[in-house]
């Protein structure tokens, strides 16, 4: 009987050590330690041995019904394993191919540095102030110290609605009607963002429509050297902490003094090329002190009040910092221009 | 205005210092140099010849062979230019030259003739064929009998001058003259000025013999003056002048014409040289013009005036349009023996209404226009006739026959010497304010705080306190103030407005929608293309003198515009757009504004193609009205407005009458969505196209209430679904408001997850399946309770709707 255990042992371990699927190792757990399998046969038979003999039989068939429980389960799984690493590598993709596009846009080149425009102001403690796009006369031309027959006026650039009536020159008039606002309590720390009109043919740089940012600071003591300060903070944040930034005298009729700024080439770094006219230097805004008959017009006392204002351009601020060649692109929306500008 | 750096340099000391650097200091003192030019051009190898002999060329009809003296060797050159003669001193380009353009000079053969250099005119040296005068436009330019043979020929033509080109503001208008701009540059050089002094030779005979003078219109014409040249002889002007002309762009005509030039570039002063026997009689009268009234000018144009005008008239008619132009009728001619020459003042801005009304700027209305120095005006007077007298032999009338008053006083201004330095941000003492207008030649004085300054007449743009604290900003160099931040503090940052402005942007980029910015003008065909939100009755307005058809209307909406962009694309075969823009429209019901319009902010996008595109294993997206839909209301729930908002079926022009909807705020219309008109889509050449607009100011003003957690369910929720037959007409809408309002409060949530027409349903029919989620937040439902309200969602389906349960 012993013999015959041994046999069974050999015979079911070689067969569950050949099995190649798990379906073949199930039925040979069933043959070999089902309730119908030769093992539990074998205790059955035990009652025709002799006492002796039968702890010792028991012993050894229980330890062979472990064996082949053992091998089966190590068997099953290096079955499993293998099952696992086969269906692992039949589900392999090719991850070079190209992901499912998720729609994602962006905003428009001149939005996103009127904010960051905006952004660097705040910073600064101004907020953003807006006005109407069709303005009165007044607002746009008197208020600001261009009486009508001023020569810095003239009909031909601007349109017209009525004769009081026409599209805004320039963004100026919003600091206008702000400081009227405040009835000559300062501060008013403002910059005002918007479009403006003018009568220009569409070219490469001339655009009838496009975009003014102007900041204006009214205050008790301020200075021409805080207009100074405020402006270099702001250059070397939009352009680059390695611009040099030179301010010159220039006339506007709404400030006195006026400054022109200039910052180094962006090209040519200053050495000078055709981008900034072989000078080294590109004009980038022009500001000045607050003309005491604008803050007199608009409720301020020049005597106790000054103040600065400055304005720029958005469209020659991205055409220099992207390297765009031509303002029309800004209003010809075409999405091979605009998807350029992802990262802004 | 082009500033002679030769000519300069008579008035001011310049010795020391470049062209380049003398520009960088006038742009830094606040008068920009826009252009520096070299009219030499880098030219070499130009030197005076004799031309010895000049033979007709023996194989050519027009060439000509000359023998010209370049002082150490004599060299045959051929010469195709008609006015070339033996005896004539040249300009002669040696062999190995280069003239502008690259053009180099070799050694050649013309027709079997050696040439060895070339014989030049001055458009050949660069000059400007507008500027060289008449009698050489077609030939070689001849130098003085005094040139040099063998020395460098540019210096006897003035081509060895620098040109600063001054960029004129209007506080810049004292530096369009030499003498001004003399003042400007030994300011800021700090160096001594001399000026040209003139003294007239007069004869005994008063010029008020021969003319008198009377000023119909004072307000208009403070001055008039007149002198009286006679037995002038009208010659070419002497070289030192035409080429001083030529240097700052006016070309030279006669010595007469050209003084009169000269001294309106020296002194700033426009003058007028009449033929006194054509001017028709003894008097200068002059008035407004009348309405209607006409003058042919030297430029030989008939003009017709307005009463606005001013006329020099000989009493009866114009004989000159005051400050802008000469008439035909009383030019200076070859023949003229007696000059009337007048130097007057008039009042700038009605010489900028007429040379605007008539198109016809010049030198003297641009000047005249920025203001001129009232004192400098008899002195320009006596200036020319001393030339005159020079350079044209004549003989100078006694006296200067006048009308009104030139004299000016020296304007005086007083302010706090302290605000200058307040105002600069500088700590400057007295000393270095009171050097900077002595520098300036302004009359200064500090009396213990006072500072008081005398302006001079030249000066008319510094008229206040302020203008004093520019000059001496300018004066000692913006470079020298400070950089100081404010002193006060302010909290800067955006309103709920913007902050949400930015966030649409945002949320419409994330959804893949680019922004847009396109023109607010439009053409009055396109702005009435699409419906507006607010409805009916809104006027176009229209720009008063548009520049095109195209740009001439404000716009009433986005969308036109917007829908030029998708054909834009669609031209260049991009079929897939979507696109937003967020800008102001126009509005008013006023058929000719008297006042400003609505104007109110829009968010507005068109859509069309895919809106996700085919890949490789997936199918793409195309847009439709859903899409469309779901954007806006991911929109809706950004903004915290999605249980206000409804979409309700519409019809609106330039939209399909089937696939519209309009957006609903609570109970107001405050935009739509839909397809646009298969008829007009083809109209304007588009495929299926879907757009939106809606008013954007509502929508970020609207007062949402401040964001509040809710607890999380913490029993479970039962969900049933449940598929309804309905009548065609019944809307998913009115379903699932029926439902919502049946199944409160425990029914939560209505999903629409299936609708169905087709031949499993009688005719007529469709079905829509829903999703129920029912849920009491305090405790568990059960079967029971949940049938109950369920049967009764059911009930009110069938008895409002006429729904029942497909089986
Ligand atoms: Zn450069």
């Amino acid at each position: 009987m012993k013999d015959q255990l041994e046999a069974l042992k050999s015979e079911a371990l070689a067969s569950v050590q050949e099995a190649s699927d798990l379906k073949t190792l199930q039925d040979l757990r069933v043959k070999y330690l089902g309730k119908k399998g030769p093992i539990t046969e074998v205790l059955r038979g035990m009652g025709k041995l002799s006492p002796e003999e039968r702890p010792v039989i028991g012993q050894l068939a229980n330890d062979i019904r472990n064996a082949i429980q053992a091998a089966i389960e190590d068997k099953q799984r290096k079955l499993e394993e293998e099952a696992i690493q086969k269906r692992l590598a039949s589900e392999t993709i090719d991850v070079t191919l190209p992901g499912r596009v998720m729609p994602k846009a962006n905003i428009h080149p001149l939005t996103a540095i009127v904010e960051e425009i905006e952004d660097l102001f705040i910073g600064m403690g101004f907020s953003v102030e807006e006005g109407p796009e069709v303005e009165t006369d007044y607002y746009n031309f008197e208020a600001l110290n261009l009486p009508k027959d001023h020569p810095a006026r003239d009909m031909q650039d601007s349109f017209y609605i009525t004769e009081d009536l026409l599209l805004r020159t320039q963004t100026s008039p919003v600091q206008a009607r702000s400081m009227e606002k405040h009835r000559g309590q300062g501060p008013v720390k403002i910059i005002c963002p918007g479009k403006v009109y003018r009568r220009d043919n569409d070219d490469a740089t001339h655009s009838h429509q496009f975009m003014q940012i102007e900041g204006l600071y009214v205050d008790k003591n301020v200075r021409l050297s805080d207009l100074k300060g405020v402006l270099t903070v702001f250059a070397k944040k939009m352009f680059g902490e390695d611009r040099d930034i030179r301010f010159r005298p220039s006339f506007f009729p709404f400030t006195e003094p006026s400054v022109e700024m200039d910052i180094s080439c962006f090209r040519c770094k200053g050495d000078g090329c055709s981008l900034c006219k072989h000078t080294g230097w590109i004009e980038i805004l022009g500001s000045g002190m607050v003309h005491p008959n604008v803050l007199e017009m608009s409720g301020f006392d020049p005597k106790v009040y000054t103040g600065f204002a400055f304005g720029m351009g958005p469209e020659r601020i991205a055409m220099l910092k992207y390297g765009i060649d031509d303002i029309r692109h800004y209003y010809t929306n075409d999405r091979r221009f605009l998807s350029q500008f992802k990262q802004v | 205005m082009k500033l002679s750096f030769k000519w300069l340099s008579e008035y001011v000391d310049l010795s020391g210092i470049t062209p380049e650097e003398l520009a960088e200091r006038i742009t830094k003192a606040g008068i920009e140099v826009e252009h520096i030019t070299d009219l030499s051009r880098g030219i070499k190898n130009v030197v005076v010849g004799l031309v010895k002999t000049c033979e007709p060329h023996p194989d050519s009809d027009h060439l000509h062979l000359c023998q010209v003296d370049l002082g150490d060797e004599v060299v045959q050159i051929v010469c195709g230019a008609p006015n070339v003669a033996a005896g004539q001193k040249v300009a002669v380009a040696k062999v190995g030259a280069v003239l502008p353009g690259d053009f180099k000079i070799k050694k050649a053969k013309l027709r079997g003739q050696v040439s060895e250099g070339m014989i030049c005119s001055l458009q050949e040296l660069g000059v400007d064929g507008h500027l060289v005068p008449k009698e050489y436009a077609d030939g070689i330019y001849v130098l003085d009998e005094e040139a040099v043979v063998g020395q460098d020929a540019l210096p006897y033509m003035n081509l060895d001058d620098v040109i600063l080109e001054l960029d004129i503001l209007p506080n810049s208008a004292h530096c369009m003259n030499m003498i001004g701009a003399a003042y400007e540059v030994a300011a800021i050089l700090d160096r001594v000025i001399k000026l040209p002094a003139p003294s007239v030779k007069e004869i005994e005979q008063k010029a008020s013999d021969k003319i008198a003078v009377q000023i119909d219109a004072k307000d208009g014409v403070p001055f008039y003056g007149a002198r009286v040249i006679e037995n002038v002889t009208i010659a070419p002007s002497p070289r030192w002048l035409q080429n001083r002309l030529i240097a700052v762009g006016i070309r030279p005509i006669n010595n007469i014409v050209d003084i009169t030039n000269y001294v309106l570039m020296e002194y700033g002063q426009p003058l007028h040289a009449f033929d006194y026997d054509r001017f028709g009689s003894d008097q200068v009268l002059v008035r407004r013009a009348r309405d209607g009234e006409k003058i042919t000018t030297l430029d030989d144009q008939e003009r017709t005036l307005s009463a606005e005008d001013l006329v020099i008239t000989n009493g009866e008619r114009p004989m000159a349009i005051a400050g802008v132009m000469g008439g035909a009728e009383s030019e200076v001619t070859n023949e003229t023996k007696t000059v009337l020459l007048e130097a007057a003042l008039f009042d700038g801005r009605s010489i900028r209404r007429t040379s605007s009304r008539l198109g016809l700027r010049t030198d003297a209305s641009s000047r005249f226009e920025k203001g001129i120095d009232p004192n400098r005006v008899m002195e320009a007077a006596d200036r020319a006739a001393q030339l005159m007298c020079e350079l044209a032999s004549g003989t100078v009338l006694q006296g200067i026959v006048q009308s009104g008053e030139a004299q000016v006083p020296p304007r005086a201004i007083s302010m706090p010497w302290a605000k200058i330095n307040a105002v600069l941000g500088t700590s400057l003492s007295k000393d270095t304010i009171l050097s900077v207008f002595r520098r300036l030649r302004f009359q200064a004085t500090i009396d213990g705080d006072a500072l008081t300054v005398s302006v001079p007449s030249r000066r008319p743009d510094v008229a206040i306190p302020e203008d004093l604290v520019e000059e001496v900003g300018r004066m000692i160099g913006y470079d020298h103030i400070p950089a100081t931040l404010p002193e006060g503090a302010t909290e800067g940052k955006l309103t709920d407005y913007q902050k949400k402005h930015r966030m649409v942007e945002r949320y419409m980029t994330g959804s893949g929608l680019y922004q847009a910015v396109t023109y607010s003008l439009t053409s009055e065909d396109k702005v009435g293309a699409v419906s507006l939100i607010e409805g009916e009755g809104f006027r176009p307005i229209k720009l008063s003198m548009p520049m095109s058809e195209e740009r001439a209307v404000l716009r009433q909406s986005l969308l036109p515009e917007l829908l030029d962009v998708v054909k834009y694309h669609l031209n260049r075969h991009m079929k897939d757009v979507a696109l937003f823009e967020m800008g102001k429209v126009f509005l008013t019901k006023e058929e000719k504004l008297s006042q400003q319009p609505v104007e109110t902010e829009r968010l507005a996008g068109v859509l069309t193609g895919y809106f996700r595109p085919d890949d490789w294993h997936h199918d793409g997206l195309k847009v439709d009205f859903f899409a469309v839909k779901g954007l806006l209301e991911g929109l809706m729930a950004l903004l915290g407005l999605s249980d206000r908002i409804s979409f309700v079926p519409s019809t609106r022009k330039g939209l399909h009458p089937g696939r519209t909807a309009d957006i609903l705020l609570d109970d107001a219309v405050i935009g739509f969505l839909g397809q646009i008109h298969p008829v007009l889509q083809k109209t304007l050449e588009l495929n299926d196209t879907y757009a939106f607009e809606v008013d954007l100011r509502t929508l970020l003003q609207s007062e949402v209430p401040a964001l509040r957690y809710r607890s999380l369910p913490r029993f479970p929720a039962v969900t049933r679904d449940i598929a309804l037959v309905v009548d065609q007409d019944v809307s998913a809408g009115e379903l699932t408001e029926v439902i919502q309002k049946s199944g409160a409060p425990l029914l939560k949530e209505v999903r629409l997850f299936d609708v169905y027409t087709g031949e499993r349903l009688e005719s007529g029919k469709k079905s829509l399946a829903f999703s129920l989620t029912y849920l009491d937040p305090e405790r568990t439902l059960t079967d029971e309770e949940v049938t109950k309200v369920h049967n009764q969602v059911l009930n009110e389906l069938e008895t409002q709707l006429g729904a029942v349960l497909r089986s």
